[in-house]
C-alpha cells in the first residue's frame, strides 16, 4: 500500500531539487548566444558567384527572392561571334517574408547563398527588412566556415562523384 | 524614557517591519520561486541579483491610473485596500519578537486579539469584492467568504489547543511556557493552524477566491494601480503575519540558544523559514478546486482539530 501523502512529499522534493540546480538561462542581451552550427540567422550573397540561374528565386516557396538582370554581350578575340552573358543587376530578400527553410541555400549551384547565424537585424519598420543586395554581400563576412564532415557519415557527393570521373570506385 | 517617546518608538519600529518584511517575502518569493521552476527571477533591477525589484514594482504602481469603475460603489471600493491592510498591522504589534516584554504592545488575551484581527480579513474581501460590481470579483468574493469562514473553524480550534496547553492566552505567555517536547504534542494543531492560515490568506494552494485561470483575477480584477498594490502588500504581510504566528504559537518564539541576548534573531529566523515554506507550497503544489478546498476543511481539519483539543486536555490533566 502507498503511504498517505507520499505525492506530496515528492511535489515538494522536486521543487527544492530544481532549487538546488543551475538554471539553464543564457541572460542573452548581455551574453552571446551560443548556437549550433548551420544555425539560419540570415542569407547571405556571394555576387560574383551569383549566375542569374534564378532557380532560387523559382524554388522559394514564399517568393522572397527578387532579381532583375539584363544580358551583356562580350566580345572575345578570335570567336566567331560575340558571347553573352547575365549581369546581376538587383538582387533581394525579403526577410519578413521569408520563412528560413533554406531551399534558396540548398538549390544553389554555384554556392552564391550561405547561411550567417547573424539574427539581429530586427527592424522598426517592416519594409526595412529588404535586404538588397549590397546588405546581402555585407553578411558574408559572418558565414562560417563549414562544419567539418562527419567523419564516420557517407563521403560528400562531390567526393564520389570525383572518384568516379577519376575511373576509381567509391572513395 | 517618556513614555510617549516610547509608544512613538514602538509604532515607528512596528512600523518599518510592516513596511519591510513582506518586501523581503516577496523577493525570496521572486527568486525562490524562479528558481524552483528552473528560472533565475528578476535579473536587472537595482543591478545585483534584481534585488530592487519589488521597490521598481511600487513605482510603476504608483505611476499607474486609479481607476474606479462607473457601476463601482465608489466609497466602499476605495476603502477595501485599507480594510485588507490594516488588521495586519495591528497583528504586528501583539507580536513578541524576544524576551523581556520586547514586543510593540504586550497584550494579555493577545491570542484572542489575533484571532479576531485576522478574520477581518474576509470583509475586506467581501467589500473588494460587493463594490466592484462585477460578477467575476463577486464569485471570487463569495468563494472567499466560504472559505475564509470555513477555515476560520480549524485555524481557531488549533490556537486553542495551544493556548490550552499553555494555560495563557498572552503570546509571550505562550513562547514562555513552550516546551520543545510540544513539537510533538501540538504536531497535528501546527500542521492545522498552518495549513488554515495559508487558507486564510488566500496563499495558492488554496487561492480559489482568485484563481486567475478561470475569475480573471476574482476579487481583484477592477483594482489598477496603488490600491492593487495594496492587496498584494496584504498578501505578503499575511505571510509574515501567518510566519510569525506559527513560531509564536508552536515553534517556540525566541526559544533557542542563547536566547537570552539573540532572542529576535531566533525569531526572525523562524519566520522566515515558516515563510520560505508557504513559497515552497505555492510552487509545488495545484490550486484546490472548491469542493475539495472545502472537503479538506470540514472532513479533515476541523475533525483533526478536535482530536488534538481531546489530546491536548489529556495530557495537560494527566501531567
Amino acid at each position: 500500500m502507498e503511504l498517505p501523502g507520499k505525492g506530496l512529499v515528492k511535489g515538494l522534493a522536486v521543487t527544492l531539487g530544481t532549487l538546488g540546480r543551475r538554471t539553464g538561462t543564457q541572460q542573452y542581451p548581455d551574453v552571446e548566444p551560443d548556437l549550433p552550427p548551420r544555425s539560419r540567422g540570415v542569407i547571405a550573397l556571394i555576387e560574383e558567384n551569383c549566375t542569374v540561374c534564378m532557380l532560387c528565386a523559382r524554388e522559394c516557396p514564399d517568393w522572397c527572392i527578387y532579381i532583375d538582370s539584363h544580358k551583356e554581350e562580350v566580345v572575345v578575340p578570335g570567336a566567331a561571334r560575340a558571347r553573352q552573358r547575365n549581369v546581376l543587376d538587383r538582387f533581394a530578400i525579403d526577410f519578413s517574408l521569408c520563412m528560413y527553410c533554406g531551399i534558396c541555400v540548398e538549390v544553389c549551384p554555384f554556392d552564391a547563398l550561405h547561411w550567417s547565424p547573424e539574427f539581429e537585424y530586427a527592424e522598426h519598420d517592416i519594409r526595412d527588412l529588404l535586404h538588397e543586395k549590397d546588405r546581402l554581400e555585407e553578411w558574408v563576412a559572418t558565414v562560417p566556415a563549414p562544419p567539418a564532415h562527419d567523419h564516420r557519415g557517407e563521403p560528400a557527393k562531390e567526393q564520389t562523384a570525383a572518384a568516379k570521373r577519376s575511373g576509381g570506385g567509391a572513395a | 524614557m517618556p513614555i510617549w517617546l516610547e509608544l512613538a518608538l514602538r509604532v515607528l519600529v512596528v512600523v518599518g517591519a510592516f513596511l519591510t518584511l513582506p518586501l523581503i517575502v516577496g523577493q525570496a518569493e521572486h527568486k525562490v520561486m524562479a528558481h524552483m521552476q528552473g528560472r533565475l527571477g528578476p535579473m536587472y533591477a537595482g543591478a545585483f541579483h534584481g534585488w530592487a525589484q519589488l521597490v521598481a514594482d511600487g513605482v510603476k504602481f504608483v505611476q499607474k491610473e486609479d481607476i474606479t469603475p462607473r457601476a463601482a460603489d465608489r466609497q466602499v471600493f476605495r476603502l477595501a485596500p485599507v480594510v485588507a491592510l490594516l488588521p495586519y498591522l495591528a497583528v504586528l504589534l501583539v507580536i513578541p519578537l524576544g524576551p523581556h516584554g520586547l514586543v510593540a504592545q504586550p497584550l494579555d488575551v493577545g491570542l484572542f486579539f489575533v484571532l479576531a484581527v485576522v478574520g477581518i480579513g474576509v470583509i475586506a474581501v467581501l467589500m473588494a469584492a460587493w463594490s466592484s460590481a462585477n460578477k467575476y470579483s463577486l464569485l471570487g468574493g463569495l468563494r472567499a467568504a466560504a472559505q475564509l469562514l470555513g477555515y476560520e473553524l480549524p485555524f481557531v480550534l488549533s490556537a486553542a489547543s495551544v493556548a490550552m496547553a499553555a494555560g495563557t492566552l498572552s503570546l509571550s505567555g505562550i513562547v514562555e511556557a513552550w516546551r520543545p517536547w510540544w513539537l510533538l504534542w501540538q504536531l497535528p494543531a501546527m500542521l492545522i493552524f498552518f495549513t488554515a492560515g495559508l487558507a486564510e490568506i488566500r496563499r495558492p494552494p488554496f487561492d480559489m477566491p482568485i484563481a486567475d485561470s478561470e475569475l480573471v483575477f476574482g476579487y481583484l480584477t477592477e483594482y489598477t494601480g496603488l490600491r492593487f498594490a495594496f492587496f498584494l502588500l496584504a498578501e505578503y504581510v499575511g505571510i509574515v503575519v501567518i510566519a510569525a504566528l506559527t513560531t509564536v504559537l508552536f515553534l517556540g518564539g525566541w526559544k533557542g540558544p542563547f536566547d537570552d541576548q539573540l532572542g529576535w534573531l531566533w525569531t526572525l529566523l523562524k519566520v522566515f523559514a515558516v515563510a520560505f515554506v508557504v513559497i515552497w507550497l505555492r510552487v509545488a503544489y495545484p490550486r484546490l478546486r472548491e469542493d475539495q478546498l472545502q472537503r479538506l476543511c470540514w472532513l479533515v481539519l476541523v475533525p483533526l482539530a478536535l482530536l488534538q483539543l481531546v489530546i491536548t486536555a489529556a495530557v495537560k490533566v494527566a501531567l
